[in-house]
């Protein structure tokens, strides 16, 4: 358990861990990754499907043999072990509960097939159900469930047995909006009561963000950048990353020498760009600014997103609070003459050259940032 | 979809004509074994139970129903353990020549039956016989069965695999199941109900083989459609022949009627 360990040993290392699959020519899954998650700590593994990170979540299980590379778990060397030796349990993406079973015997189950006393195990099971606010559903199957009460089954069923490093394969994947957003709250409270390490797989940037103490963003079998949400959303080190993890906005090439003044491709929030009419373009101190016309005007709610169109070329998107302050007669409209302005200090340097499909990524609706 | 009045009556009647071009035989044959009269007159001048009587006092017709049951039993056992473990390694391990195996399990079921017949009787006669000193009777008719009974356990059994996943058994590997643990509590049972059906498909269709069984029977060990064709031509045996036929028509209908509610009720139950 989290508690019992040396302090400073991870939780899970992986060393140079790589999969290929069979195929010609092979197909590289994980690409020689090296991580470290601390001992009880919410970290998530992001990135697009096919980035690999499952694959990661599925050699850490014992369900995928490594190609090369090594697995530890709180110091021990697993990597050759069989899914039933290894200290982890996993919430399947699917739930994979037993539909055989009742919820309580699906709960029960881990403990039952380690040979845990019967007194013991029914307690536990009771506060493992109780813990995902299923205390008087342990009689019913898993086909009486709705969708969040199965996932919440899927989860207990893996905490009581109090693992190492709990698995959680985009456990919210299946869910529909409300129901993800209010287990994502309780999904962070209850791995704040276990203190059991968690390794959290998703393809939401904002699940990502909004859950983890740390994330590491996934590209082609590889790991971008690990760090905190703050880290990897305001700092970025590099164009995927920028992309991936909220809306890219990329000056690169020709518009950020003429807009930036200086070579080399930054990028900016949509958030830190104020939309303005175009004779209040002029910049004030420590200030940088773009004229344009504006392409789009999408209402969403809390927040408009405008799509402006540079006059140097290039779009960037810009997203606006509707706290009121702009006034019904002032509402801009497709085709106005505008400007961005924004503070130099929110201008991420981008290493690397992006490629035009990142960029068609990061201006898509899906990637509506947190606001 | 919605059909016109003439075409919804064309259907009905054309669905109609075919269910009885089959079932109206059996029903004839079913009356006639109370028919009273010896040449089935028809229509029957009256009934009786004489037939009945005669048919079960008759050695004949209970050995061959002896030797039947005991084929089919033997038949289904070697079928349900073998078909089991075939679908199990098929779908769920990758090995070298997966494939051809795959298509050799189901070959049997489309062989033509005297082909199978033929070439086990040679294997009888040439090699059982002579090396292992064993002649053609029920331990062959048993075999000759479960060549083509391990098809439809093995059928029944891969379809619910594939429609079961393979995330229940990671799942409890991952909950600290070993394998055979896994098996017990997990795979089995939500296998049952589809080895269930497989079974009785497999004992039904056992029941009522013909050709396979001319070739592997021996002269003291007849299954009951083995009695039948022998007695068929025989006049003063045709009433009885009747009533084993009623006999056999209930042994094989009954068991594929269970099966196929058993696949209905637990497809709807085990979907999840």
């Amino acid at each position: 358990m989290a508690a019992d360990q040396a302090p400073g040993v991870p939780a899970i290392r992986l060393s140079r861990l790589r999969k290929e699959f069979a195929g010609s020519p092979p197909v590289v899954a994980v690409d020689d990754v090296d991580l470290d998650v601390r001992a009880g700590e919410f970290f998530s593994m992001l990135g697009p499907s096919g980035s690999g990170k499952t694959t990661v979540l599925r050699m850490i299980a014992g369900f995928e043999e490594p190609t090369a590379g090594a697995i530890e778990l709180a110091g021990a060397d697993v990597t050759t072990r069989q899914p039933y030796d290894r200290d982890v349990n996993t919430v399947f993406q699917d739930y994979a509960l037993f539909p055989h079973m009742s919820v309580a015997e699906n709960v029960e189950y881990g403990l039952l097939v380690k040979k845990v006393g019967r007194a013991e195990r029914r307690s536990r099971v009771a506060e493992a159900l109780e813990q995902v606010r299923l205390g008087d559903h342990g009689s019913r199957r898993p086909s009486q469930l709705s969708g969040g009460q199965r996932q919440r089954v899927a989860l207990a069923r893996a905490l009581v047995n109090r693992p190492t490093v709990l698995l959680l394969d985009e456990p919210l994947g299946a869910l529909d909006l409300k129901l993800r957003e209010q287990m994502q709250v309780e999904l962070k409270g209850i791995q704040r009561d276990v203190g059991i390490t968690f390794l959290f797989v998703t393809h939401d940037q904002e699940e990502a963000l909004t859950l983890s103490d740390r994330i590491a963003v996934f590209n082609a079998g590889r790991i971008e950048q690990v760090g905190t949400a703050r880290e990897v959303y305001e700092s970025p080190a590099s164009a995927f990353v920028a992309g991936f993890v909220g809306t890219s906005n990329l000056l690169t090439g020709e518009t950020a020498r003429a807009v930036m003044g200086r070579e080399g491709s930054v990028a900016i929030r949509p958030e830190k760009l104020a939309v303005v009419p175009a004779e209040e373009a002029r910049a004030a101190e420590g200030q940088l600014s773009a004229a344009g016309s504006l392409e789009e005007v999408v209402y969403g709610g809390p927040v408009t997103r405008y799509v402006v169109a540079l006059d140097a070329g290039g779009r960037l998107t810009a997203l606006e609070q509707n706290t009121g302050a702009r006034a019904d007669g002032a509402a801009l409209r497709r085709g106005d003459r505008v400007a961005l302005r924004w503070r130099s200090e929110h201008v991420i340097d981008v290493p690397g050259a992006p490629t035009p499909e990142l960029q068609g990524q990061g201006t898509s609706p899906q990637q509506f940032p947190t606001t | 979809m919605r059909l016109g009045r003439g075409p919804k009556l064309a259907l009905t009647a054309f669905a109609t004509v075919v269910l009885a071009f089959v079932y109206v035989p059996l029903v004839v044959v079913a009356l006639n074994s109370f028919n009273s009269d010896r040449t089935f007159g028809w229509p029957p001048p009256g009934f009786t139970t004489q037939w009945w009587r005669a048919a079960l006092q008759a050695q004949g017709p209970r050995d061959a129903l002896l030797t039947s049951v005991q084929a089919g039993l033997g038949a289904t056992a070697i079928a349900l353990v073998l078909g089991t473990l075939l679908a199990l390694a098929l779908s769920r391990y990758d090995f070298f020549g997966k494939h051809a195996i795959s298509i050799l399990v189901v070959l049997p079921i489309a062989l033509p039956g005297i082909v199978t017949g033929i070439a086990l009787q040679s294997v009888i006669q040439n090699v059982l016989s002579p090396v292992f000193g064993i002649g053609a009777g029920l331990f062959t008719i048993i075999v000759g069965h479960a060549t083509f009974c391990i098809v439809i356990v093995f059928n029944n059994v891969t379809a619910r695999l594939r429609r079961l996943g393979g995330s229940l058994e990671q799942a409890s590997a991952d909950l600290g199941a070993r394998p055979f643990t896994t098996f017990r509590r997990v795979t089995f049972p939500l296998l049952r109900s589809s080895l269930l059906a497989g079974a009785l498909l497999a004992f039904a269709l056992s029941f009522d083989e013909i050709v396979v069984t001319t070739f592997t029977a021996g002269p003291e060990s007849q299954t009951l459609p083995i009695w039948i064709f022998n007695n068929l031509f025989r006049p003063n045996q045709a009433p009885v022949v009747n009533v084993v036929a009623v006999v056999l028509i209930v042994l094989s209908i009954v068991p594929v009627w269970l099966a196929q509610r058993l696949g209905g009720a637990d497809a709807a139950e085990s979907r999840l």
